[in-house]
């Protein structure tokens, strides 16, 4: 009995001690310290939230560089993947019609992370040969010259992110930071017609 | 009898053919209980001789010739088993049976209240006194109370020597069954008819009282679980089938037969169908040498052994002080010394006294000489503690030697007006301190010098002692010498510690101290007093010449009476522990090919893409058997076939070396690991090929 | 308490920003200092001459918590949080995406939580799709970091082991075993997935994958996460290639063993290091000691039902799901990567682990029960019999080594120690794999899909 009662103290204090005072150390510190990170890293301009650096949002728009394939599509509420596997039928169809819809845009081979959705659904990230390919058809959307098109492939060299401290993860481009800077070089496109692609 | 069972063959004609009527007799459900491993592979051959039968009486014959192949390898298995078990118990049978036609009944000549009466063996009780007399059959064990005897104890111990067997002292015990061929004895009956020696060494060779040993049963557990995994990863099997023929619209060769062809191809069968072939035949081979083991688990517990306790002597010296060397006085000639020594010597009939002898003859070219008929002989006495001789000299006039301990001749010469030279004193400390005794030699009262006398380490057994430690046994050599003596026996011999001054209270203690710190104890012995260290050792081996008391009270006795046996009878029970890992070991890799030979048979059907007739999982036959049919059936047979040809290790054991215990597993490790598993895909695939070259597939 | 943390839930819709830390850190803090609290009781019994009592569970948990799983959480929370994992109590954040649209972004005391599920083998992810999401594991770093923190408590373990039974080099030799088939484990999935998906059009395996981290840490932390019974995942498992997901599937299979559990871990390779000492130990011809002690009838029982009462589980409950409407009413893919699904499942399920091959649906109520049922029996279907194993062992006496003992501290002992692992958990789940990821890898090759 004594065994009990000290037990259930001992789970009490462990859980006032990991279930509340340790988030809540780790809160003050990041909140102190890295304040824009903890905070989700957002992105905010003209009183408004556009959204999170980390997080890959939708762009139909031929103007955009598109990312990958998202199972949510971009929504967060919940994060989600295909789940297909290596033998799946309906993965294959999947590739078969999203290689359809991108053959008129994208000349030539079309790299695999277009044509495969990420685990999260929220991948910011496509491959930088993912990114090169797509500047012909933002190019003649936004009906740039030969002139506008060379700055607009120097810009998307300058946003291939190289591996962390040249050691961690693949080159990639942050689509969301590139469309930013897109946007900022050469104008925003008009909305209509947005996520009908 | 023992001796020639030593040379009995191990398919000896008649063992065999009594083992393959045994080996049917033991389909009995009663006896195949016990072995729930066998059990699983009897239920399914009985499962599949339905099925046929079923399919014969109404005549649906589907598969029919594949499905009585498998039936019949079954029942092959399970006979196999029986046959391994049979074959193992069968040598002990043929020597129970030598020795019951010696237990007919005998006529015991009683003594009550002073008369003899004549009763039977069997009526007699403990504390019976009974007369035999040369010619007679003693009638049951005991210990000679009066007289002494020789006896013919050729029927236990084949041993055609008679042995002397006298009142009092280390060699009363007597066994019911051997016949005294001199002289007359009174015996003290100790057993009651029916548990005598023999009776229970009949019991022990014929297995009638063997039961699981401590590692017998953990391994069956192992082996059981083993089983039960197998029969659960078959039986679920059902459903993965079930799904993956849905899922792709083909059929799996997954019949009953097959289902049960993998599940007795999987169970350790190799292992479970010897497991008791390797326990019996533990014990036979103890026999073969000679050992009586009185149950099965003290064979188990000689392999565990790491501490042995011997006896000094008669084990590790040859018994006796021997002199080994002469150190004369100085002025004095080695050549006088030696003849006064042997002089002294000649009529002493003592060990001593003849190596005494022996040593001037050998090395000093003295021959033994008749001596004069005046001589006076001076016999060894406790009061004096001298021996010697009075004789004639050259010159006529009696030459007085005596030879005995430094202190007595000591007074001796003083006695005689003589002085006994500092020097010399000296010299017997030094000898006496290296572990030999010294003898001091004087004449008249002259000392002329010492007869260095040494217990003298046998031969080889410093070899012995190395290859113990190898093995990782620590010996301790009991002696009743003082500590000096002791240490230095136990330097030249190897041994690795000694008790000196030892009492059956201290040799028990230290075996208590050794058990406590967990280490297993073994110990050989005869007189009565190593009654209580016996029965406290966790191996004790009484020698058959020893008391009865003894022989009680250790677990096994060595009909021999060699001391140095205890090192075989560790190997044999370390063979025995190996030869159960090497086979469990065996077994268990040998499932790997099998998997490779019946899963491909069964699954190849799967996910054929259309108009193919192999699905993707033909890759995985990697032995190129030739169809589904003949590949589980080359398993099953392989499977049966396995048991056969590992009778003869089973039986024999597997080989020991006194090497290392990381030695002895990388060898057995290539062997019956890497065996294990390469083997199998051998034999199947050859098996598959005689199948489809005979047609029976 | 499990440590499983089967995640059906995504964390950002169905969970508050309270119940997340007071419920699941509270809950992952616990059941790892539960796992470090049974080994000591192991190592004790061990080490026990002839004693009994196995020591304080309470001082064991406590102090585990206060003075190894606390202060490592801490630091690895403040690393991650520099990487951009949310810490913090807000509201979800509304965002107007650049073309107009909008995305609701989930915010929380992320950062804290994530690194205790990683470093306590719990693996139960802050969002639902784990450490894929950007918000959970944001750069190549963070993803490096967390996979690091799968390894380093489970594999420090071992260690402490060795050194709490007095045996140091035992400890090193049972730390090799693991290391030697993880890394068998991880050659076997990276050479896998570096090949490309003929049935696919001849694509690599980036189906389910985040682009900053690439194939190969993403095929690494499939291999770390299921040999060390943690399950947070930053790849979708589903969609690995056939022989990496076999890699995954077989690593749970073995049980907690490569690594294993906080904890866990350790006494999942001390059961098998027993079966190995027995078999082996008896072909060097004495009854088997496992570090002094004698492995007898009782150890050996303890031991197989410990190893093989998961395998069970596993196989029978896989088994019924492939055949009852419940059961296959939950999967997401026909032909064998659906029968890899269920046997995916419950293999997690039984041993600890809480990854998923997620496509198949186990939030129904029949998986629910029966990846429950199968939780419950992998959990504490082995404490039992390791806790009576220790209390066996601790009663025993004490035999001191010889040379003539199985030596369990040599490279001998490592190999066949590897080879009782692997051959035990081949054996025993073979004909279904066969069934499962290896009939698909040779569908995959022959470019056929289903």
């Amino acid at each position: 009995m004594r065994n009990l009662k000290s037990g259930i103290l001992i789970f009490l204090i462990m859980a006032v001690l990991t279930g509340v005072v340790y988030p809540l150390v780790i809160t003050v510190i990041s909140q102190t310290a890295f304040p824009d990170k903890a905070n989700g890293s957002l992105l905010s301009g003209d009183g408004e939230i556009h959204g999170s650096i980390l997080a890959g949002q939708k762009f139909t728009l031929p103007e955009y560089f598109w990312p990958r394939p998202s199972i949510s599509e971009y929504n967060a509420l919940p994060s989600g993947a295909s789940n297909q596997g290596p033998t799946s039928e309906a993965l294959r169809q999947a590739v078969e019609d999203r290689s359809r819809e991108l053959t008129p845009y994208i000349s030539g081979q079309i790299p695999a992370d277009l044509l495969l959705a990420s685990g999260s659904g929220l991948d910011p990230h496509i491959s930088p040969d993912a990114a090169l390919v797509q500047i012909d058809h933002v190019a003649q959307a936004r009906n740039l010259s030969a002139e506008q098109k060379a700055h607009l492939r120097e810009l998307v060299n300058q946003y291939i992110e190289q591996p962390q401290w040249g050691v961690f993860g693949a080159p990639r481009v942050n689509v969301l930071r590139l469309n930013l800077a897109v946007d900022d070089t050469f104008g925003k496109p008009p909305l209509e017609g947005a996520n009908q692609h | 009898m023992t001796t020639q069972n030593k040379k009995t063959n191990l398919f000896d004609p008649q063992i065999v053919r009594r083992a393959i009527s045994d080996s049917f007799r033991k389909l009995d459900p009663r006896i195949q209980v016990k072995n729930p491993v066998m059990l699983v592979v009897f239920i399914c051959a009985i499962i599949l001789t339905i099925v046929v039968i079923v399919e014969i009486a109404g005549s649906q014959y589907s598969d029919f010739k594949f499905n009585i192949q498998i039936m019949l390898w079954l029942w092959f298995t399970v006979l196999f088993a029986n046959f391994a078990e049979a074959i193992a118990e069968g040598r002990g049978k043929a020597q129970a049976d030598t020795l019951r036609a010696m237990r007919k009944d005998t006529v015991a000549r009683r003594i009550r209240n002073g008369q003899e009466e004549k009763v039977s063996a069997s009526d007699l009780a403990i504390g019976d006194l009974v007369l035999c007399e040369a010619g007679d059959i003693i009638p049951g064990d005991g210990d000679v109370v009066e007289g002494i005897a020789s006896v013919d104890e050729s029927a236990i111990t084949g041993e055609s020597a008679p042995v002397i067997r006298e009142s009092g002292g280390d060699r009363s015990a007597v066994t019911g069954g051997t016949r005294v061929i001199s002289d007359r004895i009174t015996i003290g009956i100790t057993a009651t008819p029916g548990q005598s020696f023999l009776d229970r060494m009949i019991s022990m060779v014929e297995g009638a009282k063997r039961q699981q040993t401590p590692n017998e049963r953990a391994l069956s557990v192992l082996l059981l679980s083993l089983t039960a995994i197998f029969l659960l990863a078959v039986g679920t099997l059902k459903g993965f089938t079930t799904y993956s023929e849905n899922a792709s619209g083909n059929q799996s060769f997954a019949s009953l037969t097959v289902l049960i062809s993998l599940v007795v191809c999987l169970i350790p069968t190799t292992i479970g169908g010897l497991l008791s072939a390797i326990g019996i035949s533990g014990m036979d081979r103890m026999l073969r040498k000679n050992v009586l083991a009185m149950s099965g688990k003290a064979v188990e517990a000689a392999g565990d052994i790491d501490v042995m306790l011997l006896d000094k002597t008669g084990t590790i010296t040859l018994g006796n002080r021997m002199a080994t060397s002469l150190i004369p006085v100085w002025g004095t000639s080695i050549d006088r010394l030696a003849d006064a020594a042997q002089l002294a010597s000649l009529p002493d009939e003592t060990p001593e006294g003849r190596s005494i002898v022996v040593l001037a003859k050998d090395k000093y070219g003295l021959r033994g000489r008749d001596l004069p008929s005046q001589t006076r002989f001076i016999p060894f006495s406790a009061r004096t503690r001298i021996s010697g001789v009075d004789l004639p000299g050259r010159d006529g006039t009696m030459r007085t030697i005596r030879k005995g301990a430094i202190e007595s001749i000591w007074n001796h010469v003083r006695s005689n007006g003589g002085l006994f030279p500092l020097e010399l004193n000296v010299t017997a400390h030094d000898v006496a301190r290296s572990g030999a005794t010294p003898l001091a030699v004087a004449e008249g009262s002259e000392v002329l010098g010492l007869i260095v006398l040494k217990d003298v380490v046998k031969g080889g057994i410093r070899e012995r002692f190395a290859e113990l430690r190898r093995m990782g046994i620590k010996t301790i050599m009991i002696t009743g010498d003082n500590p000096l003596t002791a240490a230095s026996i136990a330097a030249e011999a190897g041994v690795d510690d000694f008790i000196a001054e030892a009492t059956p209270e201290t040799k028990l203690q230290r075996i208590r101290d050794e058990q406590s710190e967990g280490h297993l104890v073994a110990m050989i012995g005869d007189g009565t007093n190593d009654a209580p260290a016996l029965a406290q050792s966790d191996v004790g081996v009484a020698m058959n010449t020893g008391t009865q008391a003894a022989r009680e009270a250790g677990n096994m006795v060595d009909l021999d009476s060699n001391p140095t046996k205890l090192i075989e009878v560790v190997e044999t029970g370390k063979q025995l522990l190996m030869t159960r890992g090497a086979l469990t070991t065996f077994s268990i890799a040998n499932d790997v090919s099998k998997y490779f030979a019946i899963l491909p048979a069964m699954f190849s059907g799967l996910y054929a893409s259309a108009g193919g007739q192999l699905g993707p999982l033909a890759a995985l036959n990697v032995m190129g058997l030739h169809s589904p049919q003949s590949a589980v059936l080359s398993a099953v047979i392989f499977n049966a076939l396995i048991i056969v040809a590992l009778i003869p290790l089973a039986l024999k054991g597997v080989k020991y070396r006194p090497l290392g215990a990381s030695v002895i597993l990388s060898r057995n490790l290539a062997l019956f690991g890497l065996g294990g598993l390469i083997i199998p895909f051998v034999g199947i695939k050859l098996i598959d090929l005689l199948l489809v070259n005979f047609k029976l597939i | 308490m499990t440590n499983t943390n089967w995640q059906a839930y995504p964390g950002e819709t169905t969970l508050s920003d309270l119940t997340q830390p007071l419920g699941l850190n509270v809950q992952n803090f616990l059941s790892a200092a539960t796992g470090i609290a049974v080994m000591a009781a192991l190592a004790r019994g061990i080490t026990g001459r002839q004693s009994s009592g196995l020591g304080n569970f309470w001082v064991d948990l406590v102090c585990s918590i206060l003075y190894i799983l606390l202060p490592i959480s801490i630091i690895v929370a403040v690393i991650l949080v520099s990487q951009g994992v949310v810490q913090n109590f807000s509201h979800y954040i509304d965002a107007k995406t650049l073309e107009g649209g909008s995305q609701i972004l989930p915010m929380g005391p992320a950062a804290s939580q994530v690194a205790i599920k990683q470093l306590g083998t719990n693996g139960g992810g802050f969002f639902g799709v784990n450490s894929a999401h950007p918000f959970e594991n944001p750069t190549p770093f963070s993803n490096f970091i967390e996979y690091l923190s799968i390894l380093i408590i489970p594999s420090a373990l071992v260690y402490s082991f060795g050194i709490l039974v007095n045996r140091r080099l035992h400890g090193i030799m049972l730390l090799s075993a693991m290391f030697i088939i993880l890394f068998a484990g991880i050659g076997i999935s990276l050479w896998s997935e570096f090949h490309v998906n003929p049935a696919i059009g001849g694509l690599p395996f980036m189906e389910g994958k985040e682009v900053r981290f690439g194939i190969f840490p993403s095929a690494l932390w499939s291999v770390l996460t299921t040999a060390a019974s943690n399950g947070s995942v930053n790849a979708m498992h589903d969609s690995l290639s056939p022989l990496a997901g076999l890699v995954a599937i077989f690593n749970m299979m073995l049980g907690e063993v490569v690594f294993g559990g906080v904890g866990s871990g350790v006494y999942g390779i001390v059961l098998f290091a027993i079966l190995t000492v027995f078999i082996a130990g008896l072909m060097v011809g004495r009854t088997p000691e496992y570090l002094g002690k004698k492995i007898e009838t009782r150890d050996v029982f303890f031991a197989v039902i410990g190893v093989l009462l998961p395998c069970a589980v596993v196989l029978i409950l896989s088994s019924i799901s492939l055949v009852v409407p419940g059961g296959l009413a939950g999967l997401s893919n026909k032909g064998p990567h659906g029968l890899s699904q269920v046997l995916y499942a419950f293999t997690s399920a039984a041993n600890n682990n809480g990854s998923a091959f997620a496509g198949l649906n186990a939030s129904t109520p029949y998986f629910t029960i029966l990846t429950s049922i199968a939780m419950l029996l992998g959990r504490f279907g082995v404490i039992i019999p390791v806790l009576a194993l220790s209390d066996s062992l601790g009663r025993k006496k004490y035999t001191p080594p010889s040379t003539g003992t199985f030596p369990t501290e040599s490279s001998l002992f490592v190999i066949l120690l590897i080879s009782v692992i692997v051959i035990v958990g081949a054996l025993t789940f073979f004909p279904a794999l066969t069934l499962g990821p290896i009939i698909e890898h040779f569908l995959m090759i022959g470019g056929r899909t289903l």
